[in-house]
């Protein structure tokens, strides 16, 4: 049997290229049909899409498996299987995105209005009202961690990449590395510890909910810069320090120029991370309902915890709640992905010459 | 001067890692030493409250893991070996998308669209197999359950590992494969016979850190399970162990007194956990770099 098989594959005995898509295509054809037939009576209450496209799937595996196993063998039928099984892992994947797309988007439209946008959650009790304050809130929130994280970010990355050597340098690359997967709670929960030991137990302000963003978006800046700084091509330095230029100025004018673009991108890239952070800034920004424009006094709710809270706190009429809590998370996915968006096109227009 | 700033900036931030372990530990201190009737009157018990929290955290980690590791090998197989070389990299951006989405959104999608999606499934399961003890009834009347976590858990881990692991087999040497394709070796095979070995290391790193990940998940799990304090295996019912972070994030806001210190100290638990699961990730990524290139 064994020989056989194996002779199969060297003698080229193959199933033609249409094979693959006549067994897709009659697999599911039956699976839609049995589950059309057990709608029809009565089995299930009506046509299971869900149950017809798995069963389908796996009448295709089985069915590519054994015939393939017959006509070319066990190698070629095992290679068969896997690559359906290898792109059914992809679809799988795929399903969770477009459904969570999907739902936002149909249901934050609801209240995607011009008044989602213009008030806050004042005195709201039931339907009206907006994200006005949560948005305002956001900015400012973010602002001031990118205020904080940039600049370190920057010059930690430059430090490593130009002067660090040594324990000290590999110590920092390492904690970075480490700091990516602080969970963003413990965040929080230090930017409230540091801050409650100096203003006592009560304190909310949003510049503590910088401090705690802060902690996640420097070792994403410090991360992508690095990157960047080391594709800068080591003449270009040479050139600059044989002209008798000293190293910062060189640094300065030539160096972080030429990585400026990938910068930016980096930059951006982190806020995106960031901005959809919620952990943190529920334990030391705290919930509001009213603008807040002071960074320094006071709660301040920023758009990701104006979603937990419209869903966590329903009031009289629930549905406005829950739309709100869509629209406000539909907000949310459009900024991230216009940040991601404009990131990675400026990455490729501004991309250096010739070192991709 | 300009050096001495670039350093003090890197040295800051060894700075700041250090002060979030010790300012957790200052506030933490008080849970840890105070007497369990102290601890009572602000509504904790420390010492016995700890470890369900900390099943709770790996076993929902755990579980996400189970999920998302095979798909997530799959998928970066799929982009790196099965794709149309022209759809790769467009498919590698769509994947990447389920990182960029906020948690809070993840949690609002769990809760309100998979929940009560998966409600049919979970009843059908513990009326048929409801005698293997993982899915044990009585059904939860929600769908908010450990499973339902793991599940939203695991697709918010996927980008990172599915990343990782498509990094590595694009590294494996093209002579490895073209050597396996020249002796005759199927797809399948180029891939079980170099692609794979090469990049194990890579896979258990990727797999650490989405593990790391799991573990501080906060929003997503504090939305979707509905929470008690206790050990359990059972997947589907209504009483689920909670995870440290979603915990404090439930609970903080109205913790008073030692309550407060108490949620610290739980962090401070968590924040060991995710370091050492990390630092272990990063030493096998780190090891590996030194001979392959591989990052």
């Amino acid at each position: 049997m064994t020989f056989t098989s194996e002779a199969a594959v060297i003698s080229g005995r193959t199933l033609p290229r249409s094979f693959t898509w006549i067994v897709f295509g009659a697999s599911f054809v039956a699976a839609a049909v049995i589950f059309l037939a057990l709608a029809l009576a009565r089995v299930t209450p009506d046509f299971n899409v869900a149950g017809a496209v798995i069963v389908g799937a796996i009448l295709y595996l089985v069915l590519a498996g054994v015939i393939s196993r017959i006509v070319e063998g066990r190698r070629k039928s095992t290679d068969r299987v896997m690559a359906g099984v290898i792109t059914a892992t992809f679809l799988i994947a795929l399903i969770p995105l477009i459904s969570l797309v999907a739902t936002t988007a149909a249901d934050g439209i609801n209240r995607l209005d011009i008044s989602f946008f213009s008030s806050s959650m004042r005195n709201v009790v039931g339907a009206g009202g907006g994200g006005l304050h949560a948005i305002i809130g956001t900015l400012y929130v973010t602002a001031a961690a990118s205020l904080i994280s940039v600049p370190i970010g920057i010059m930690t990355a430059i430090y490593l990449v130009e002067y660090g050597k040594g324990r000290l340098a590999r110590a920092i690359t390492f904690l970075i590395d480490v700091m990516t997967g602080i969970p963003s709670i413990v965040a929080g929960l230090f930017a409230f510890a540091l801050f409650a030991l100096v203003f006592g137990p009560g304190i909310r302000f949003g510049i503590g909910g910088a401090v705690a963003l802060s902690l996640l978006m420097i070792p994403v800046v410090v991360r992508s810069t690095e990157e960047m700084l080391k594709l800068v091509p080591n003449e270009l330095r040479e050139a600059s320090l044989a002209l008798g230029v000293p190293k910062w100025l060189t640094i300065v004018k030539v160096v972080v120029p030429t990585a400026i673009a990938g910068i930016i991108t980096g930059v951006m890239i982190s806020v995106a991370r960031i901005i959809g952070e919620t952990a943190p800034l529920l334990i030391i920004a705290g919930l509001s309902t009213s603008m807040n424009y002071d960074l320094f006094h006071e709660r301040m709710t920023t758009l990701p915890v104006f979603v937990y809270t419209q869903y966590t706190i329903q009031g009289a009429d629930a549905q406005a709640y829950i739309d709100r809590a869509w629209t406000g998370a539909l907000v949310l996915i459009i900024i991230v992905l216009l940040l991601n968006l404009i990131a990675r096109i400026l990455a490729r227009v501004l991309a250096p010459k010739g070192s991709r | 001067m300009f050096q001495a700033v670039a350093m003090a900036a890197g040295v800051l931030i060894l700075a700041g890692l250090a002060a979030v372990a010790i300012f957790l530990i200052a506030k933490a201190m008080p849970a840890l030493v105070a007497s369990p009737e102290e601890l009572q009157r602000d509504g904790t018990d420390f010492w016995p409250y700890v470890p369900p929290l900390i099943f709770g955290t790996v076993w929902a980690a755990f579980l996400a893991l189970l999920f998302a590791l095979p798909l997530a090998v799959g998928i970066a197989l799929f982009i790196s070996h099965y794709a149309p070389r022209k759809l790769a990299q467009g498919l590698g951006y769509a994947i990447d998308l389920l990182a960029a989405i906020p948690s809070v959104v993840y949690g609002l999608w769990g809760i309100l669209v998979l929940a009560p999606a998966v409600r049919p499934l979970y009843e059908w399961l513990v009326n048929n197999v409801g005698w293997f003890p993982l899915f044990a009834g009585p059904v939860s009347g929600t769908g908010r359950t450990v499973l339902t976590v793991a599940v939203v858990l695991a697709v918010m881990i996927l980008p990172i590992i599915t990343a990782l692991c498509r990094e590595v087999f694009l590294q494996t040497p093209l002579l490895h494969e073209e050597a396996a394709l020249a002796l005759g070796a199927t797809r399948w095979e180029v891939i079980r016979m170099a692609v794979l070995p090469f990049g194990r290391a890579g896979i258990i790193s990727a797999t650490m850190l989405g593990l790391g990940r799991a573990l501080g998940e906060t929003m997503a799990v504090a939305m979707v399970l509905s929470p008690s304090i206790l050990i359990s295996f059972a997947l589907l019912q209504s009483q689920n162990p909670t995870t440290i972070a979603a915990n404090i994030a439930l609970r903080f806001p109205e913790a008073t007194g030692l309550g407060i210190n108490a949620l610290i100290a739980t962090g401070l638990v968590l924040f060991v956990i995710t370091f050492v699961v990390n630092a272990l990730a990063r030493l096998v990524i780190n090891r590996r770099k030194e001979f392959s290139g591989a990052n």
